[in-house]
């Protein structure tokens, strides 16, 4: 006979072995369609580029990572720094910063509007950020396209005002990049800024102004050290996106102004360096990874009081 | 406290919650958020043939559109891969929700839970690339390049979003009602069939519909995944953004842009609705 412990012990067992079965279906899919091939490109980084594009399967090299970072000249056989992929991952970090600032400094004041209106109107403006949040990224870029091209609604408004004579080229440059990114990724800053900023508590705001702090102490002593969290967690959510961008500069950028996520793509079509991608592709998960550890150890710091 | 009131009185007019300019911001903001939109539903109604000019109010450029066979097959095409991938992204969250909520702790629990949101942790550049490398391999091997891919790698990146708002659903369950219908001699399918799967049902209606808009508007993954002939719309319009563009794809777009907002917006009254 076995004890009353004994059994307990074989259901839970039992239990927590159907909670396996159960959750085999999320995890198989994932692992198949999603995380499983990430190992394989790691693979792919260290193997011989094949001359039609692929790898040769089994011939271990370094090219791939070597190249990453340097050249080597095709005539004198000289190494050099790899310009043309280096200043593509620094345009990609720098652009990515700069809408995350953007972003910021529009987002903050915006959020700050939504969580100071009336309760019951504060739902509504939460909906109107949300809507262009779910409307489709190609959509929304392809709108951008037809606000700053040179016919477009800002170069006619700015026209008809009398700024300018002549129509400003936006279009392919790094400032398309900059307007598509920091209009796609806007709704991603404000909605964190806002779950933090409803659960201000005004009265600390208040004691403030009672201790004869001016608006601008307010805002820096008491608001913005209250809400960090929200203004770490909005920067993260506008950041790695914003590094791993594809369409915005297919679409904005045109064919000069890449951005690590084209640079990727080139490899794998007319560049025909497989191996290349892959390297390139492990470095973009790389930042992404740092600028999440970063989140994690900032999150786990401050507590997690304000969400 | 008497002093305290006066001086809020005294003090009507300062409004501690404002800080200046923000509301100018704000506005701006929404503004920012909303012309490029508008103003791509707009064009989308120009009688003329360019971008470039105004030529007046017509539903041209809409009939166009819905009688270009391409469209009309990416269109198919993309519904039924967003139908297919959401429905079964959905089971699968379901399942996985169930057997990660309302349990104590055990080995594996949080690895789990890692696993399922770690697609929303990739770039989708780098999953897309990824992709392309495995399948091309599993193309030539097995002989097969229908829609079978595209509609797994969506129901992989689907399954985060169905999942989320399942458990939380889940978590705010308790479990009585179970246990009263368990005491009441159902057995475990009765009571699921019977009790969890109803109470369930909001959480999984608005998985399924997150999964589906997700599925809907995915352009990187399923770009690098399709075989050629298999443009879903988002593909389609990338596709075509690349020639001389005319109002046609303002039009896919403005109807594209009609079918999220209002999937949006169904969603937003059904979680309003449970609140």
């Amino acid at each position: 006979m076995a004890s009353a412990a004994e059994i307990a012990r074989r259901d839970e067992q039992g239990k927590v072995r159907s909670r396996w079965l159960l959750s085999a279906p999320a995890l198989v899919i994932v692992f198949i369609a999603s995380i499983g091939p990430l190992f394989v490109m790691l693979a792919y980084s260290f193997m011989a580029k094949g001359d039609y594009g692929d790898v040769k399967p089994g011939e271990f090299s370094l090219d791939g990572w070597f190249s990453v970072f340097f050249q080597r000249d095709i005539f004198d056989d000289t190494l050099s720094l790899a310009d043309a992929h280096l200043s593509i991952l620094w345009r990609s970090l720098r652009l990515s910063v700069i809408t995350t600032v953007l972003t910021l400094a529009l987002g903050f004041p915006t959020a700050y509007f939504i969580a100071t209106r009336p309760r019951h109107t504060r739902e509504i403006w939460v909906f109107l950020v949300t809507i262009p949040f779910w409307t489709n990224l190609l959509i929304r870029t392809f709108a951008m396209q037809q606000v700053i091209r040179n016919e477009g609604v800002l170069n006619t408004l700015l026209m008809w005002l009398g700024v300018i004579q002549e129509p400003i080229p936006i279009m392919y440059t790094d400032w398309a990049i900059l307007f598509g990114m920091v209009y796609v990724y806007l709704p991603l800053m404000v909605l964190p800024l806002y779950a933090s900023l409803e659960k201000l508590d005004f009265r600390l705001i208040e004691a403030g102004y009672d201790l004869y702090a001016g608006r601008l102490a307010v805002l820096r002593r008491i608001i913005i050290p209250l809400v960090k969290p929200g203004i770490v967690a909005g920067s993260i959510l506008v950041f790695i996106p914003s590094l791993g961008a594809y369409v915005i500069p297919r679409v904005l950028g045109g064919g000069k102004n890449l951005m690590l996520g084209n640079l990727i793509e080139l490899q794998f079509g007319a560049g025909r360096n497989w191996p290349l991608g892959a390297a390139l592709s492990i470095t973009l998960m790389v930042l992404v990874m740092v600028a999440m550890l970063f989140y994690v150890r900032n999150a786990a710091r401050s507590g997690g009081g304000h969400g | 406290m008497a002093r305290a009131r006066f001086d809020f009185r005294t003090r009507a007019r300062f409004d501690v919650r404002a800080q200046p300019g923000f509301g100018t911001i704000a506005l701006f903001t929404f503004a920012l958020l909303y012309l490029p939109i508008v103003t791509l539903v707009v064009y989308a109604f120009n009688a003329s043939d360019s971008l470039s000019s105004w030529g007046g109010f017509s539903l041209h450029w809409f009939a166009a559109a819905a009688q270009n066979q391409s469209v009309q097959d990416a269109a198919w095409r993309s519904l039924i891969i967003a139908a297919s991938a959401a429905t079964m992204a959905t089971i699968a969250a379901t399942m996985a929700a169930l057997a990660t909520t309302r349990t104590p702790p055990y080995p594996g629990l949080s690895f789990k839970y890692a696993f399922i949101n770690l697609p929303l942790m990739v770039p989708e550049i780098v999953t897309a690339v990824a992709l392309l490398i495995v399948f091309a391999k599993v193309k030539v091997w097995t002989g097969y390049s229908g829609l079978g891919y595209l509609i797994l790698a969506h129901t992989a990146f689907c399954i985060p979003f169905a999942y989320l708002p399942i458990r939380a659903r889940l978590e705010g369950m308790d479990q009585s009602l179970e246990r009263a219908a368990a005491d009441l001699y159902a057995t475990p399918w009765q009571v699921f069939r019977r009790v969890t799967l109803p109470l369930l049902r909001p959480g999984i209606i608005a998985g399924f519909m997150l999964a589906f808009v997700i599925s809907l508007d995915d352009v990187v993954i399923s770009e690098f995944v399709k075989s050629g002939g298999q443009d879903t719309l988002p593909t389609y319009m990338l596709g075509q953004l690349r020639r001389a563009v005319t109002p046609e794809i303002n039009a896919i777009a403005a109807a594209f842009l009609v079918l999220s907002v209002a999937l949006v917006t169904v969603f937003f009254f059904i979680n309003r609705k449970k609140a």
